[in-house]
C-alpha cells in the first residue's frame, strides 16, 4: 500500500530536473553569511514582517486565541494591516472574543471581508448578526477547523502567532516566559499549514529554546512585541470558581450523573468544559473520586486550574491540553511531565489519523439552548444574535461515551429547553444527558443510562416535562424574527453545513 | 415517616425569580418572607406574590412557611389572611416576646381557617424569639399552642437587645439564648432552629456555626442563602454506621409490626419506641449521605 501512495505522488508532481553543482550555497545563499544564516528571521518591526511575509490583498491571515479575552495580537496586527492599506483579507483565527470588538471598524473599512472562526461575541457578534459582513461568517469547531485547513478550503497564507518566548530560529512555546498563555494547541496547526509563519514574542531567549511547541523549521519571521496579551484575562468569563447556588446545584447533579452513569471506573477519561458549572463539577468529582479510590487515566481539553489541581493530587494521571484556561493550568503544563501539550489536530479533528476525543469516556458541556430532540445551540443567544463559540462542543460530543450537557432551566426569563433551538451546533444524536437545576433528562437512545440514574434516585424526567416546567415559570416566549439573509454558516466538524444563522430582524 | 426540619430557607417575598425556583435547592422548609426582607412600599405586592407562590405544585415536597409581620403592625393581619387562604403549612411569627402573642395569633388563625373552609388546626406555628424577654419566656412560648412545631432564635435583634454583637468563634454571647431555647423546645417536644448566618460568602464560618448548633442539639438553622442548604444537610448527615444501624432498627420494627408483635427486638435486645423514633430521624437526614 505504502509504495502505491509514493508512486501516485511521484506521478502527480513533476520531478525537478537535477542541476549541476554550483557551490555549497548556490541554492541557499542565505546560509553563506553568518548574519543571514543565524539572524535572518528577525524583523525590526511588524510592518517589516508583514512586507517580508509577502501578504497581499485578498489573502488569508490566521491567529490563535490562547490568550482569550487578554489577546492583543489580532488587534495589533489588523490595525497595522489597515494602516498599511491592505484590503479584502480573510480573517481566520481559531476563535474571536469580546476583546476583538474593534474589528467592526476594519470590516466597515474593507480590510476584512471574510471570517472563519469558532465563535463571535460582543459587539462584533452583534454587528455581524445585523448584517455587517457581506459574506456569511463560517463557524467551525476546533477539530473542524483543522479539517477545513487540510481539505484546502481554508488556506492560510500568513499566520501571526503570539508566543510567550522563542529563540532566534523560532523554537517557541506559550508555557514559559512572563506572558505565558499555556498550551499553543491551535497555533501548532497554523504553524504546520500556513504559507508563512510570523511569530510575535515579548521574549527572545537563548538558542535552543525548549520545549518547542512550535519548531524552528515551521517559522519564517520573528518580531519582538512587548505586549502580545494579558495572561490574567485568559480566565475571564470562562474558568471562574462559582459561588452561584444554581450553578453549584447543577454541578453537583452533573457529578451525581457521572458517578452513577456506569462510566465512573478507575482509569476513566474525562473532559470538562470551561463554564462555571462544568468547572465546579470537577471539584465535586474530586470528593467522589477520593471516596471511591478512583483515578482518571487522562483529562482532555481546554484545561482549567480545577483539573490541574486533580492532577497534582494524583487523581488525574495525565493531562492532555490543547488550551490552558487559566494560569494554574499553564503552570501545570510548565511543571508536570505528565501534562501534555497537543495540537487541535491531535485533539479533535475527525479526519486526523488519531484524535484524543475518540478516547474520552465522560464529557460535561454547556449550552445556551437545548431542544426536545437534544440538539444544542452554543452560538446564538435568545435574541438570535451570535454570542458564543462552537469550540470543541460537537467534536467531543460525537466522540465521547457519555455526553452530559449542563444548563440552567431558565435564563433571565427565557427557557433554556426550547421546542427547537435557534441554531443547531451539535446534533441531538450526540447528546446523552441534560442536567438542569430542575431535573435531569436522558436521551431516549440511552435507556440503560436512564435506568442507572433512576436506580440512584436522581431526579430524572422527560425532556418534554422539563420544557413544560420552564414554560410554566416563564410563559411561552415569542418566536424570534429573522430576515431571509444568511449571515453565518455553521459547519459541522466534518465540514458539512449543519445549520445557518440568519440576520435578526431589527 | 417524620420529615427532618434541618433547613429553613428564607426567600424574600418580593423576589419573583427566587419565589419561582427556590424549591430546586430542596430545603426541608422554605420561608416566604413578608417581614424584614420586604420594604414597606413592596408589602402589598409581596403578599400577592407569596399568595400565588403557595399554590405552585413544585413546592409540594417542601414545608411552606410564611413569615408575617407582627400582628400589631398594619400588615400583620393581611399577611396572615394571605398565608391561610394560600394554604401555608406554617406561619412564622417574628419577634415573639410572650405566650400571649402566640395565643392572639392562634385565635386569628383559627378564625381564618374557618372562614376559608380549611380544616381548623391544619396550620402550624413557629415563633421566632428575638429579645431577652423572649428568651426568658421561651418555655411558655413553646408550649403556648398545640399548633407550635418549632421555635427559632433570631440572633441579630437579640444581640442588639443584649447590648452586644457577634464575636465569631465559639460565640459565647449566644450560648445562654441557645441553651434556653433548646431546653424550652425539648420540654415542649417541638423543634428548634438556630440563628441565620449572615456572611453568605463565608462557607467556613457557616460550617463552624453549624457544628456548634448541631452539637448543642438544634434540629437545624434558618438559612438566608440557597448555597447553605446543601452545606447544612451535609453537616447534619448521619455517618455510615449510624445509617446502617438506623436501617436495621426500622427493618426490625417493620418486621415485628408485620408479625403483629408488640415488642421489637434486634440482636436479642429489646428496642424501645424512642430508639425507633431516633432511627426514623436519622433516616430523614440521610438524603445527602
Amino acid at each position: 500500500m505504502m509504495s502505491t501512495v509514493v508512486e501516485q505522488t511521484q506521478q502527480e508532481s513533476p520531478k525537478p530536473e537535477p542541476q549541476q553543482f554550483a557551490g555549497a550555497y548556490a541554492y541557499t545563499p542565505h546560509l553563506a553569511a553568518a548574519e543571514t544564516k543565524l539572524h535572518r528571521k528577525f524583523c525590526s518591526s511588524l510592518d517589516e514582517a508583514i512586507k517580508r511575509s509577502g501578504l497581499q490583498d485578498g489573502m488569508t491571515i490566521s491567529f490563535h486565541h490562547a490568550f482569550r479575552e487578554g489577546d492583543k495580537v489580532i488587534m495589533t496586527v489588523v490595525d497595522t494591516l489597515a494602516k498599511m492599506g491592505f484590503k479584502k483579507l480573510t480573517l481566520a483565527p481559531s476563535s474571536l472574543l469580546n476583546c476583538h470588538d474593534p474589528l467592526v471598524e476594519h470590516i466597515k473599512n474593507g480590510v476584512i471581508t471574510r471570517i472563519y472562526s469558532s465563535g463571535l461575541r460582543g459587539k462584533l457578534g452583534e454587528a455581524i448578526s445585523n448584517g455587517l459582513l457581506e459574506l456569511p461568517v463560517q463557524i467551525h469547531s476546533h477539530g473542524g477547523r483543522v479539517h477545513l485547513i487540510q481539505t484546502g478550503e481554508l488556506q492560510i497564507d500568513v499566520a501571526f502567532l503570539g508566543v510567550s518566548c522563542c529563540d532566534e530560529f523560532g523554537n517557541a512555546n506559550g508555557s514559559h516566559g512572563k506572558l505565558s498563555c499555556g498550551s499553543l494547541g491551535y497555533a501548532k496547526v497554523d504553524a504546520q499549514f500556513a504559507g508563512k509563519v510570523v511569530l510575535l514574542t515579548p521574549e527572545i531567549v537563548p538558542f535552543p529554546n525548549y520545549p518547542a511547541s512550535i519548531s524552528q523549521d515551521r517559522v519564517d519571521l520573528i518580531v519582538q512585541m512587548d505586549d502580545i496579551g494579558d495572561p490574567s484575562r485568559i480566565g475571564v468569563g470562562a474558568a471562574r470558581v462559582t459561588k452561584n447556588p444554581r450553578e453549584l446545584l447543577i454541578a453537583r447533579r452533573a457529578a451525581d450523573v457521572i458517578e452513577h452513569s456506569g462510566y465512573f471506573k478507575d482509569g476513566f477519561s474525562m473532559q470538562t468544559g470551561s463554564g462555571a458549572a462544568s468547572t465546579a463539577a470537577t471539584r465535586f468529582l474530586e470528593e467522589r473520586m477520593s471516596a471511591r479510590n478512583i483515578t482518571a487515566g487522562f483529562a482532555l481539553g481546554g484545561i482549567t486550574g480545577a483539573i490541574a489541581d486533580l492532577h497534582e493530587k494524583g487523581l488525574v494521571k495525565t493531562v492532555v491540553d490543547v488550551q490552558s484556561f487559566d494560569s494554574d493550568a499553564a503552570k501545570s503544563l510548565r511543571t508536570s511531565q505528565a501534562h501534555l501539550e497537543i495540537s487541535a489536530n491531535e485533539y479533535a479533528n475527525p479526519t486526523s489519523k488519531a484524535a484524543y476525543v475518540d478516547r474520552v469516556d465522560v464529557v460535561i458541556l454547556s449550552a445556551l439552548e437545548v431542544d426536545l430532540d437534544f440538539n444544542v445551540n452554543v452560538i446564538t443567544g435568545s435574541d438570535g444574535v451570535i454570542r458564543g463559540a462552537s469550540g470543541g462542543h460537537c467534536d467531543v460530543a460525537a466522540a465521547a461515551n457519555l455526553v452530559i450537557v449542563v444548563a440552567p432551566l431558565v435564563r433571565g426569563r427565557i427557557p433554556t429547553v426550547a421546542r427547537r433551538v435557534a441554531t443547531v451546533v451539535t446534533p441531538g444524536e450526540s447528546i446523552d444527558v441534560l442536567v438542569t437545576d430542575h431535573g435531569i433528562a436522558v436521551n431516549p437512545k440511552r435507556p440503560e443510562v436512564e435506568q442507572r440514574l433512576r436506580d440512584a434516585h436522581l431526579p430524572v424526567m422527560a425532556i418534554q416535562e422539563l420544557r413544560q416546567r420552564a414554560v410554566a415559570l416563564t410563559g411561552e416566549p415569542e418566536a424570534l424574527e429573522f430576515t431571509e439573509r444568511v449571515i453565518g454558516v455553521v459547519r459541522y466538524r466534518d465540514g458539512s453545513v449543519i445549520d445557518v444563522v440568519r440576520q435578526v430582524k431589527s | 415517616m417524620r420529615k427532618a426540619r434541618r433547613s429553613m430557607l428564607f426567600v424574600p417575598g418580593d423576589n419573583p425569580g427566587m419565589l419561582s425556583t427556590a424549591f430546586v435547592y430542596q430545603p426541608d422548609s422554605v420561608m416566604f418572607d413578608l417581614e424584614d426582607a420586604v420594604s414597606p412600599r413592596e408589602k402589598d405586592s409581596a403578599r400577592l406574590l407569596v399568595f400565588h407562590t403557595l399554590s405552585l405544585p413544585a413546592y409540594k415536597d417542601v414545608e411552606r412557611v410564611v413569615r408575617i409581620n407582627r400582628l400589631d403592625s398594619e400588615y400583620g393581619l393581611k399577611d396572615l389572611e394571605a398565608a391561610i387562604r394560600g394554604g401555608a403549612d406554617v406561619v412564622r411569627l417574628p419577634k415573639t416576646d410572650s405566650a400571649e402573642e402566640v395565643h392572639e395569633l392562634e385565635s386569628h388563625v383559627a378564625r381564618l381557617e374557618k372562614e376559608c373552609g380549611c380544616r381548623v388546626g391544619q396550620t402550624k406555628l413557629i415563633a421566632a424569639i428575638e429579645s431577652a424577654s423572649g428568651v426568658v419566656n421561651a418555655l411558655s412560648i413553646a408550649t403556648a399552642s398545640t399548633r407550635m412545631v418549632a421555635i427559632a432564635l433570631a440572633g441579630f435583634d437579640y444581640l442588639v437587645d443584649m447590648q452586644t454583637k457577634r464575636s465569631g468563634g465559639s460565640e459565647p454571647e449566644l450560648f445562654y439564648a441557645r441553651a434556653a431555647l433548646l431546653h424550652a423546645a425539648r420540654a415542649a417536644h417541638i423543634d428548634a432552629f438556630d440563628v441565620a448566618y449572615g456572611n453568605v460568602d463565608d462557607d467556613e464560618g457557616f460550617l463552624r456555626e453549624v457544628q456548634i448548633a448541631k452539637q448543642l442539639g438544634f434540629n437545624g438553622k434558618s438559612l438566608i442563602h440557597p448555597r447553605q442548604v446543601y452545606l447544612l444537610h451535609r453537616a447534619y448527615a448521619p455517618s455510615e454506621a449510624e445509617l446502617m444501624y438506623a436501617k436495621r432498627v426500622i427493618a426490625a420494627a417493620e418486621d415485628a409490626h408485620g408479625k403483629g408483635q408488640g415488642v421489637v427486638s434486634l440482636d436479642g435486645k429489646m428496642i424501645d419506641p424512642p430508639v425507633i423514633k431516633e432511627a426514623e430521624e436519622v433516616l430523614s437526614r440521610a438524603d445527602v449521605a
